[in-house]
């Protein structure tokens, strides 16, 4: 008897335009934590997904325990003992935890009987976990939980994770990779999907790793550096931002005690929320998903208004304008949401240009646009940050996710704000557009803006910000330079692991 | 299998030709329709698309009928369109058509007889007036307390039907007309007429005003920043809001206008054409007005054309109903075909067929 | 003005007629809408099941056929909608008034035949002894087979939903398309069912207006009835029992405002006529102002457009 669990011989899938996969080859072991490593757009996602079922590869051909395995559909999948932990788009928030299990299991016991296996198992494996409760209610590191018991108790031969740290704080992550050694311990396999090179080698046994659709390497990733592995995985050396130190200025963005209830039901309202950021520094803002990140943007960009005084820009009161007024003032912003929030779809660059441009930009006339000043608007940011595109008179959904993204901050960039909040602004996007952002962003402040930078992303956080503050159930810590930081430090200004104990205590 | 691919932008080529795609394939089904209710197909088709322009026989009274009946579709059409556009439903213009009619002509029936340049121009503020202020009325309960516009803009269909006959009946009934029901005809009240303004043309002033209503709405759409904001809160609402939309502001703005464009539609109809207000003065404009504003893309240019096609169908219609006994709602449904494949064909602007092995899972 | 002649018992029986066909549209939208589709179209959907009931009923002699046409023809029409929004994805809000305006004008093509036409009559159920018993024998079991159906079918539809793994698997789909796909289930299928259910039950209540209420075919008999329907759902914010209860005052009003007209009150009739109308709009406010619980079960994907996409 092999101990290979999955063998992927060969497997191609093309989308009209881009080879997505190209005779990607590889084999899990019984019992390893394989790590699928690679950027955005290198294939990882189309490759998971005809696994699980959900995309029928065109060629090639994959075996699960000697036996040939083509699953139709992720019931299929299920059935022979896959499962796969999702980075979005698996849950149902306006439904209870053992609904949302029932949903993901081939033959569910009665809904009493498996609210009881619940428990037991988010015992077994330290994961608290009422099965009861609204999923919208939970925070990011509960929903995963939900996700992860779903998967365990099908018993899984093979368990998929798709990015699952991105919503975790350190010591949430310190957990999880406890419970995932513990079930290769116990003989299950765990693909490992990951651009994360540090938690790769704390984790995994071995690595594949993809570019552009194609394997270009085999590692052993604890034998290799985080740089090495980086560089197989980008195919260049990567640049890093950097910026001549510069003085503090005046403060420029002063946020006191800023409240504000949530206008989704399923949101986070922000709690007293104080910061003040000087001219020419980068604040930082960390956290995990669903902290009020989005709030906390619109309640700067001016789509939420809050009290008159509790935002002030170079000391005048702002909090009670609109959007439009603000960017009169000089407070820019750039949420999360690429397509639909930042940018609209089907219009074109031009027109997403006079978007947000209009005022700064001077493309109104007594209220009639001028167009010819917008095109060259939209000109002068393709030009300047390289964005790719034939022209723009092309729609924004036409472009990919790092140059839309690159167009969407130079478009804010360009209008020379006093203070820019950005929400994720390398959230999906390929390491080289991530990096030019980035360097744009030290740009911004070295030449004396004040720079809010809302990420996900403690990397990038620790890599361009001066000083750090992390939210924490609409809460935001008080900011401190972020050189004097360590890792554990920052994971406990995120939360550290609160929920869990809250949970146990709960429990 | 066939499968459908979204294309990387919209297709300007398809946005264009998809119309005349669901006019082509409606003409179809609609022969294959009539060809099931025992008529010659190809005389239908022509009786309705051709004879009422050029037949020698009927041209003389159907050329002009083409403007009566398209004057009042595009210039609720148009106001439509704007509201559509921003994703804001209002699909009450019967409602506000019949409210408009009732203001405008309570002032002609007021100031009777009464001769003066002045009551004219205060019916058709009257009527805007009057639509302005029924369209509000589904646009205040969505602003401040979040109702359904679509629900109550239709429900007060219903409403004004009701006040349309009460009126009919009651309040504005003739003192003269022997008790029969119906207003005055303001056709003989020279100060309240709106008269055909070229003989033999079907022109009066409402056609004017649709035709100015579908240059303002050009110049709104494409030019202003207004009416960049309408076309941005329809295709991204959040990102109209992050823009600086304020979407309360932009409902008012919407049902405002094509309240106000509606109920000047019914004015200029009381006053001119129909003449009267009477149980039965509505005939559905508001209604078709919507298939009107979808045939022409929600473009003012393509809702012109629309417009005269559809007001074609309708005199077209009656003339197979008199010639070759068509039944009236053959036509009525005919029309709600077109609205159908055009909405089946515009799947083809944004996304591309593609035949072959389907790989999702549905 | 005479209110002596107004029975409460013959009241609550009237009642539960005149609520019967709002109550089984809107039961069926609100599958409807928990699938995640909103169809707008309940109107023409009625309509048509009113003609095709009707014609069926007439020619075969049973009402009962003719409910079972009926249901067979509103499903079938439905299925334009599910074919438009499902697979060409086509706006939910277009493509619905798209139905209704179609479906107004097919039924009048289709029942030129028919009008004047007297139905054949629907049996009213013997229930026997329980008949006998004052009061409630009147008000309880005084009915026709589709008021019981009617009520049976609120009462399976809340079990489907809460109780059931394919009630749970609607409900998710109508939640999260997304994340109903990528669990594997067939969202288009699902939504399919759930729009030919509700364009069955729309018929039931069409052809329940034309051959037990009116009882006869006249053009736009419906009268609004399917968009009242429309409101209900909302109003009952999509719970089952709600439903009954919006539907059940709707008819209330409806009975009582023709008692009133009947009874000769000194109001011109046209406004008891609008009364219904305008009580439902004054209950649309009510409810929707009460922001965020009613809102909170709104299905999630309610409307939007779904496209499988890698």
């Amino acid at each position: 008897m092999s101990d290979v669990l999955l063998s992927i011989e060969g497997l191609t899938k093309a989308y009209p335009g881009v080879l997505a996969n190209d005779a990607v080859s590889f084999d899990i072991r019984k019992g390893e934590i394989h790590a699928l490593l690679g950027e955005n757009g290198a294939g990882k996602s189309t490759l998971v997904k005809m696994i699980y079922g959900l995309v029928r590869p065109d060629a090639g051909r994959m075996t699960l325990d000697g036996r040939p395995y083509a699953p139709a559909s992720p019931h299929e999948a299920r059935a022979a003992g896959v499962a796969m932990v999702f980075q979005h788009f698996s849950l149902f928030e306006a439904l209870s935890v053992a609904e949302n299990v029932a949903l993901g299991m081939e033959n569910p016991p009665p809904m009493r009987a498996l609210a009881h296996r619940i428990r037991e198992v988010s015992e077994t494996y330290g994961l608290p976990l009422d099965p009861a409760r609204v999923v919208g209610d939970l925070s990011a590191g509960e929903r995963q939980r939900v996700e992860i018991i779903r998967c365990l108790l099908q018993e899984p031969r093979l368990l998929i994770m798709d990015e699952p740290t991105s919503v975790l704080t350190p010591q949430e992550v310190e957990i999880l990779f406890a419970t995932l050694r513990r079930l290769a311990g116990e003989g299950t396999s765990i693909l490992y999907i990951s651009h994360k090179l540090e938690e790769i080698r704390a984790l995994c046994d071995r690595a594949t790793i993809l570019r552009l659709g194609r394997v270009v390497g085999r590692a052993d990733p604890q034998a290799l550096s985080a740089r090495e592995l980086a560089e197989m995985m980008v195919g260049q050396e990567l640049m890093t931002p950097s910026r001549p130190p510069a003085p503090r200025g005046e403060v420029v963005l002063d946020v006191a005690a800023l409240s504000l209830a949530s206008p989704s039901p399923f949101g986070t309202s922000l709690k007293s929320v104080t910061m003040q950021v000087h001219a020419g520094e980068i604040l930082g803002i960390g956290g995990v998903a669903g902290n009020g990140q989005d709030e906390l943007l619109a309640a700067l960009s001016g789509e939420m208004l809050a009290p008159a005084d509790a935002i002030r820009l170079c000391g005048i009161e702002v909090g009670q304008l609109g959007p439009t007024a603000r960017r009169r003032l000089g407070l820019l912003a750039a949420p999360e949401e690429r397509l639909g929030h930042a940018a609209a779809p089907d219009m074109t660059l031009t027109e997403n240009a006079l978007m947000t441009g209009a005022v700064r930009q001077r493309l109104l006339n007594r209220g009639f646009v001028r167009w010819g000043a917008a095109r060259e608007f939209a000109c002068r940011i393709i030009e300047r940050f390289d964005v790719r595109t034939p022209g723009p008179e092309h729609a924004a959904r036409s472009l990919s996710g790092g140059n839309l993204q690159k167009f969407v901050i130079g478009r804010e960039i360009l209008q020379r704000p006093l203070a820019l909040v950005v929400n994720q602004p390398t959230w999906g996007v390929d390491a080289a557009a991530a990096a030019a952002i980035r360097q744009a962003l030290m740009d911004l402040a070295a030449e004396g803006a004040a720079v809010v930078v809302i990420s996900q992303d403690l990397d990038e956080l620790m890599e361009i910000s001066d000083r750090f503050a992390a939210l924490n159930e609409g809460r935001l810590s008080a900011p401190r330079p972020t050189a004097e930081l360590t890792v554990d430090e920052i994971g406990l200004m995120m939360g550290g692991a609160h929920d869990m104990e809250v949970a146990h205590v709960a429990g | 299998m066939i499968r459908l691919e979204r294309r990387p932008e919209p297709s300007r080529a398809w946005t264009a030709a998809t119309p005349i795609l669901a006019v082509a394939l409606t003409m179809l089904a609609g022969g294959a329709l009539f060809a099931a209710l025992g008529k010659d197909p190809v005389a239908a088709i022509r009786t309705i698309f051709w004879d009422p322009l050029f037949n020698e026989q009927f041209a003389a009274y159907s050329r002009p009928q083409l403007l009566v009946k398209a004057g009042p579709l595009i210039l609720i059409a148009i106001g439509l369109s704007l509201g559509f556009r921003a994703g804001v439903w209002n699909i009450g213009a019967e409602g506000q058509y019949i409210i408009g009619a009732i203001c405008g002509a309570g002032v002609a029936l007021a100031l009777y007889p009464a001769e003066s340049a002045l009551i004219f121009p205060a019916m058709v503020l009257a009527g805007a007036l009057g639509g302005f202020l029924w369209a509000m009325i589904p646009a205040i309960l969505k602003t401040r307390f979040n109702t359904n516009e679509i629900l109550v803009s239709l429900l007060l269909v219903y409403v004004a039907e009701q006040l349309l006959a009460s009126m009919a009946l009651g309040a504005m009934r003739n003192p003269e007309g022997g008790g029969f029901p119906g207003s005055r005809n303001l056709q003989q009240y020279p100060s309240a007429h709106n008269p055909e303004l070229l003989a033999n043309t079907g022109m009066h002033w409402g056609v004017v005003a649709a035709f100015l209503a579908v240059i303002g709405a050009y110049v709104l759409l494409n030019r202003h920043i207004t009416g960049f904001h309408i076309r941005l809160a329809g295709e991204a609402p959040k990102a109209a809001r992050f823009a600086g939309v304020r979407p309360n502001a932009l409902v008012v703005f919407c049902f405002g206008v094509s309240g106000a464009l509606a109920g000047l539609a019914g004015l200029f109809e009381v006053s001119g054409p129909s003449g009267q207000i009477s149980i039965d003065f509505n005939v559905g404009y508001g209604f078709t007005a919507i298939i009107v504003a979808f045939l022409g893309r929600l473009h003012p240019l393509g809702i012109l054309l629309a417009g005269l096609l559809m007001a074609l169908t309708y005199i077209g219609g009656e003339l197979a109903q008199f010639m070759l006994g068509l039944p009236a709602a053959a036509i009525q449904a005919f029309q709600g075909m077109l609205l159908f494949f055009l909405l089946a064909v515009d799947v083809l602007t944004n996304y591309r067929v593609r035949l072959g092995r389907g790989e999702v899972a549905r | 003005m005479n209110l002596s002649g107004i029975s409460p018992e013959v009241l609550i029986a009237a009642l539960m007629v005149a609520s019967t066909p709002i109550l089984l549209a809107a039961i069926g939208e609100l599958v409807v809408e928990k699938a995640g589709v909103l169809n707008l179209g309940v109107e023409g959907m009625m309509i048509f099941g009113a003609i095709c009931g009707f014609a069926v009923a007439v020619e075969t002699g049973s009402p009962a056929l003719g409910f079972l046409g009926a249901a067979a023809g509103a499903a079938a029409l439905s299925m334009l909608f599910g074919v438009l929004t499902q697979f060409l994805l086509s706006n939910q809000v277009a493509t619905g008034l798209a139905l209704t305006l179609f479906g107004l004008g097919l039924s009048a093509l289709v029942g030129q035949g028919y009008v004047g036409v007297t139905p054949p009559a629907m049996a009213k159920l013997d229930l026997g002894p329980l008949g006998d018993i004052p009061f409630f024998g009147r008000v309880l079991f005084g009915h026709d087979a589709m008021v019981y159906l009617s009520l049976a079918l609120v009462a399976a539809v809340w079990m489907f939903l809460n109780r059931s793994r394919a009630g749970l698997i609607l409900r998710a789909v109508g939640e999260s398309h997304d994340a109903a796909h990528a669990l594997g289930y067939r969202v288009v299928a699902i939504r399919l069912g759930a729009i030919a259910f509700g364009g069955a039950c729309a018929g039931l209540g069409g052809a329940y207006l034309s051959l037990i209420r009116v009882p006869q075919w006249t053009e736009g008999m419906t009268a609004g009835a399917g968009w009242i329907a429309l409101a209900i759902v909302v109003f009952a914010s999509w719970r089952p029992w709600r439903v009954l209860l919006g539907a059940y005052l709707f008819g209330g009003v409806t009975v009582l405002q023709l008692n009133l007209q009947a009874a000769g009150l000194a109001v011109p009739v046209e406004y008891l006529s609008m009364s219904p109308y305008v009580v439902t709009i004054l209950v649309l406010v009510v409810m929707s102002s009460g922001r965020g619980r009613a809102a909170l079960n709104a299905p999630a994907s309610l409307g939007r457009v779904f496209h499988a996409t890698t």
